[in-house]
């Protein structure tokens, strides 16, 4: 196990991580999810012992590992980059972690042929990584955290440098890759849907801070702040103030009421629905999808559609939420959902 | 059928005219000389290939070729791993960067015949810096007068003017090298050895075979330096190529001269061909590269 204790890390003044503590367990995925420069990567190079935290402790099983450099541990990274030995060959690079760690010769080579057959790098062994594609190369680069067989694997962004089709790909892929390892893997990456896609544990960051820590589903139905709901929300979240709402439903306390774009329908609704008069901005069409951003006053929304729908931009149209699908922050931020109360 | 324009043809005459005039004219003239004999007045000889047989079979050709040969061998093995070792001691980060790329570039800025005055003086032992401090040393130093002496002091002015060339192409390699790789490396556990061998090297291959191809041609045509400073002696231990050149062309050799150049010409040419051709084979992208999906979803 893993475990954080308020650990800070500083740098000439300024915070790049406040104090965060967390426990992540053996054989799991934990996304770490928030914007650039919320702390992601900060976090990680903690993790991995690249960097000493300003303060608090870093945990391995119990023992402190605070002070000990990075190559005594058993930690593998992934990065945005890919990055192998430029002058190696898949081969040799794949090998490269066994042969530091000294292991004998047939198993060096029976564990390269079962990492390669697993990233389907047969065909390319002998190649250098600059001949091959972007999703072959960080292929490699995942071939050789898995074959150094780490307690801790981090994946900081690893999808992001390659196309949407590969990235699906070998989205899918990675959760079993490293399932049945037994490693602790910590993802990080900006893109709610793909800490949704890997489900797992998440922690969502906002300004060197982790909001929340929970099951991955949990923090996307009932996120315990408003930060945690905006940083997991991809369109952006609509939010409106309770007041300019007008519904007799909101709970006490309210003081804005959030709900995601999905949730946002042309038309009237129920009669318990919230109604409101929009006029369209702009409508991008994705194909599958259209997104209808809308004013409200002040307010700027995105709809969710399924399907291709085409509103001219100024048009007025009538939307509704149903109150089943708002969530109601008070004027701290914190969620007002009951069964969280009840938990607390 | 659609009646082709050709008034696009317009659009190429001045690269034309200008290609003309900076190369291929002035090149058909050597050419023109190099197979003919003129005693003056205009009035030329056929000569035939006879320059060619005649330079070819002089022994002070090949002497000049091999002291241009060794001058380039000595200068890439100095400066290619010196400009290396001093590009890896340039801070990557903060104010020391501009600082240091000032001091790079200054020699670069300073006109070839300029660099020869200052060293000419600079070594003379009455009056020079470099020369009087030797002597007042009690080492015999003469430029002018030890073979040895003239080729250490051309080395070391090619070094210092060029060497920076080296660093800066250096530098710009190691500098574009994501950070990550060195993080990368600190989590296998590379020593700071293995860190140059496997990846800073590997990762600068690229701007060496410039900075290789670069200083090989320059320092081939060597000429300004042994010029001022050595005037091609003592004896003729210095006289380069280009120097011998200016020699046939003082001595009104036109048909020999022009014969030699042409020849010194296709050498470089030859030289810097094969340079280009080995340095890059490695990198090349290969034909058959791979597709990106390596055999469908599992």
């Amino acid at each position: 196990m893993l475990e954080l204790r308020q650990v800070s890390r500083r740098v000439s003044g300024q915070v790049h991580l406040s104090e965060t503590s967390l426990q992540l367990q053996p054989g799991t995925l934990s996304v770490l999810l928030g914007r650039t420069l919320s702390g992601k990567t900060s976090l990680l190079r903690l993790m991995a012992g690249l960097e000493k935290p300003s303060s608090g402790q870093v945990l391995f099983n119990g023992k402190d590992v605070t002070g000990q450099p990075v190559q005594q541990r058993r930690v593998a990274m992934v990065y945005q980059q890919f990055i192998n030995y430029p002058g190696w060959t898949v081969r040799q690079n794949i090998q490269s972690p066994l042969k530091v760690q000294r292991r004998p010769q047939l198993e060096i080579e029976q564990e390269t042929q079962r990492v390669a057959q697993l990233l389907r790098l047969e065909p390319l062994l002998d190649r250098k990584p600059l001949e091959l594609s972007g999703g072959q190369q960080q292929r490699v680069a995942l071939a050789r955290a898995l074959a150094k067989k780490a307690d801790l694997v981090l994946l900081d962004e690893p999808l992001a440098n390659l196309d949407y089709k590969l990235r699906e790909e070998l989205r899918a892929e990675l959760p079993k890759l490293f399932a049945g390892t037994g490693a602790i893997i910590v993802y990080a990456t900006t893109e709610p849907m793909e800490a949704l896609a890997l489900s797992g544990m998440t922690a969502t960051l906002s300004e060197g801070r982790i909001t929340q820590f929970g099951p991955t589903l949990d923090l996307y139905r009932r996120p315990h702040d408003l930060i945690t709901a905006k940083t997991f929300s991809d369109p952006p979240l609509n939010t409106i103030g309770v007041h300019d709402a007008n519904w007799q439903g909101a709970p006490r306390g309210a003081s804005t009421l959030a709900f995601r774009p999905h949730h946002l329908t042309p038309g009237m609704g129920s009669g318990s629905a919230l109604a409101f008069n929009v006029s369209v901005i702009s409508t991008e069409i994705t194909g599958s999808e259209s997104f209808i951003h809308v004013a409200r006053g002040a307010d700027r929304w995105v709809m969710l559609a399924h399907g291709i729908h085409v509103y001219p931009s100024g048009e007025q149209l009538q939307v509704h939420v149903e109150p089943a699908h708002l969530m109601a922050f008070d004027a701290l931020g914190v969620s007002l959902d009951p069964s969280l109360r009840r938990a607390a | 059928m659609k009646p082709v324009n050709q008034k696009a043809w317009f659009l190429v005459l001045p690269v034309l005219l200008l290609v003309a005039i900076s190369a291929v004219i002035p090149l058909m003239t050597v050419v023109n000389y190099s197979v003919q004999d003129t005693f003056g007045n205009n009035q030329f000889f056929w000569a035939g290939t006879s320059w060619y047989e005649k330079v070819l079979h002089s022994e002070r050709f090949w002497n000049a070729l091999l002291r241009d040969l060794m001058f380039s061998a000595i200068i890439l093995a100095i400066e290619i791993p010196l400009g290396v070792i001093v590009a890896l001691a340039m801070p990557r980060k903060g104010w020391g960067v501009a600082v240091c790329l000032v001091l790079m570039a200054l020699p670069l800025l300073i006109p070839w015949n300029v660099v020869g005055t200052i060293w000419q003086v600079f070594s003379r032992e009455d009056i020079g810096l470099l020369g009087g401090a030797l002597k007042g040393m009690g080492v015999d130093y003469n430029a002018v007068q030890d073979p040895v002496d003239a080729w250490v002091t051309l080395i070391v002015m090619d070094v210092w003017h060029w060497t920076s060339l080296v660093t800066l192409l250096a530098y710009a390699g190691l500098v574009s090298i994501p950070d990550a790789y060195y993080q990368a490396a600190r989590i296998d556990g590379a020593s700071g050895w293995s860190v140059f061998r496997f990846i800073q090297l590997p990762k600068m291959a690229r701007v060496l075979t410039i900075a290789v191809l670069l200083r090989f041609m320059d320092s081939f045509m060597i000429f300004a330096e042994p010029f001022v400073v050595t005037g091609g002696g003592p004896g003729n231990t210095t006289t380069f190529m280009s120097i011998d050149l200016e020699n046939l062309r003082a001595s009104n050799e036109l048909g020999q001269g022009a014969a030699m150049s042409l020849i010194y010409f296709l050498i470089i040419l030859l030289f810097s061909w094969i340079f280009y051709a080995v340095m890059t084979r490695e990198d090349a992208p290969r034909p058959d590269k791979a597709p990106d999906k390596t055999g469908g979803a599992p």
